[in-house]
């Protein structure tokens, strides 16, 4: 009889969680989020939560912190007013693009690829950040670049990167040593177990800002161009992210976001 | 699955030569290491018994995986340049070693305080008589524990993984990385342990049935 009881239970929810979400999706299609946004003042953001310099938790504060963050904050305010609301919900790369379908987030600015395969679910705004792979290598150590390295050097990278794949293609016969993730790479870089870590120079500041004797070399062998993401039939929206992300370019605000941010993991290699 | 073999084959060779012969220097060593630790336990001798059981106690109770990790990455800071072939071997040798050391001690606690005192009053020193007398009835009291300690090791070599040592497991954990066909892939290296531990265990139980004959 409990049983039963229990049965009618999910059969009943399971139910109106579909009509629910048939509702959502209606809904979706028809709603502007920029007519929304301005009624509401406010606008909810996907970020990332833990990398470095680009969004990451603050443990004391309890806050997410980060170029990104600030430079959604800075967009919100340029669309909606100094007033404006700003909202973030953590994500993660697997998460962040059905969180936007669901409507649970207006736009992702989350260390996010622009790519054709990704175009096809969602709409990029323009370019925020030139990310792309990159070496991370002690201060002395005279490594340049990619041209410096050769079959006989050793690179540090992690399991099922796709870093490590490139790296492999671009000097064939190198050695990688692969680590089950980057802070362990960065803590055998620093045991001397290779020459250099390997991956996106977005992750690679991060790292470089925990040790001053680190640098992330200047040069990039791969194009990462990291852009906004907003959802399909939404181009009121976008266009009015791009108008703003073009206004905090001209006046400023981004490069001293930048200089703020990665200013300091930057200026170092000079 | 003969999708991998095939496609990995060198990969997969290299990992299987890796942990056998990390395998091989580590049961040799923590053998010889794990004897002398036995010995000293029993020797009488309060400095030597302390010792001893420092050595036993702290290694046996500590993640083998910080021991490798020690080596990996804090001794070249401050010692010596070790790949992770020679700080995941050394981890397991020194830890494998305290296991061994406990098993050929109850062996030796074994075989009855008579065969000692016997041996030393025929005049052999307290070594001789260890060497002739009581280790090798000791050793056959502890082959199917000590079996157990091998067969371990064997497994436990899996933490090469861990410090770039590409074994078997390392080996397993790129593949599966980059086919994306996990399941697969582990029940493939689960076969290649296999094949490392399965005649093991059959020599061990050999070793058994033939020397209790006697």
């Amino acid at each position: 009889m409990k049983k039963l009881g229990t049965m009618t239970i999910s059969i009943l929810s399971g139910l109106t969680l579909s009509l629910l979400s048939a509702c959502g999706t209606q809904d979706l299609a028809s709603y502007d989020i920029l007519e929304r946004s301005q009624e509401t003042a406010s606008l909810t953001w996907g970020v990332k939560a833990d990398t470095p310099l680009f969004g990451s938790m603050n443990i004391e504060t309890r806050q997410i912190e980060g170029f990104e963050i600030d430079l959604a904050a800075a967009i919100t305010r340029e669309i909606l007013g100094d007033d404006a609301k700003v909202e973030f919900i953590e994500v993660s790369s697997k998460t962040r693009i059905p969180l936007l379908k669901n409507g649970n987030i207006d736009a992702i600015i989350a260390t996010m690829t622009i790519t054709e395969a990704r175009r096809e679910v969602v709409d990029f705004s323009e370019v925020y950040f030139e990310a792309g792979q990159s070496l991370l290598v002690h201060k002395d150590s005279g490594i340049a670049s990619i041209e410096d390295l050769d079959k006989s050097s050793v690179v540090i990278g992690a399991k099922g990167s796709n870093s490590v794949a490139n790296i492999r293609e671009l000097i064939p016969g190198i050695t990688v040593l692969e680590l089950e993730n980057f802070s362990e790479a960065f803590v055998a870089l620093r045991a001397r177990q290779g020459v250099a870590v390997t991956t996106d120079n977005s992750v690679l500041y991060g790292l470089s800002a925990q040790d001053p004797d680190y640098i992330v070399t200047d040069e990039t062998f791969t194009v990462e161009p990291y852009g906004i993401a907003v959802n399909k039939n939404q181009e009121r929206f976008l266009n009015e992210v791009n108008k703003a992300l073009q206004t905090i370019k001209e006046n400023g605000t981004y490069d001293s976001l930048h200089e703020k941010w990665l200013g300091s993991v930057i200026n170092r290699n000079d | 699955m003969f999708q991998i073999l095939n496609d990995y084959s060198s990969e997969l060779l290299e990992g299987f030569q890796i942990t056998l012969i990390s395998s091989v220097i580590a049961l040799i060593f923590s053998l010889i290491i794990g004897v002398l630790l036995a010995i000293l336990q029993i020797s009488g001798k309060k400095l030597f018994i302390t010792l001893a059981n420092i050595y036993v106690e702290f290694f046996r109770n500590i993640p083998l995986l910080i021991i490798a990790m020690f080596f990996y990455v804090v001794v070249p800071v401050f010692w010596v340049p070790l790949s992770g072939f020679a700080a995941g071997t050394i981890g397991l040798t020194l830890y494998t070693a305290a296991f061994i050391a406990d098993t050929v001690r109850a062996g030796i606690l074994a075989v009855p305080k008579g065969q000692m005192e016997a041996a030393r009053s025929t005049g052999l020193t307290f070594i001789e008589a260890m060497r002739y007398v009581v280790l090798p009835q000791a050793f056959k009291i502890v082959i199917p524990p000590l079996g157990n300690q091998f067969i371990s090791l064997i497994k436990n070599s899996s933490v090469l993984a861990l410090v770039a040592g590409f074994d078997l497991m390392y080996q397993g954990d790129i593949i599966a990385s980059e086919t994306f066909n996990v399941f697969d892939t582990y029940i493939l290296i689960a076969l290649i342990y296999l094949l490392l531990t399965m005649p093991l265990s059959y020599l061990m139980r050999y070793l058994e049935k033939h020397w209790s004959i006697n």
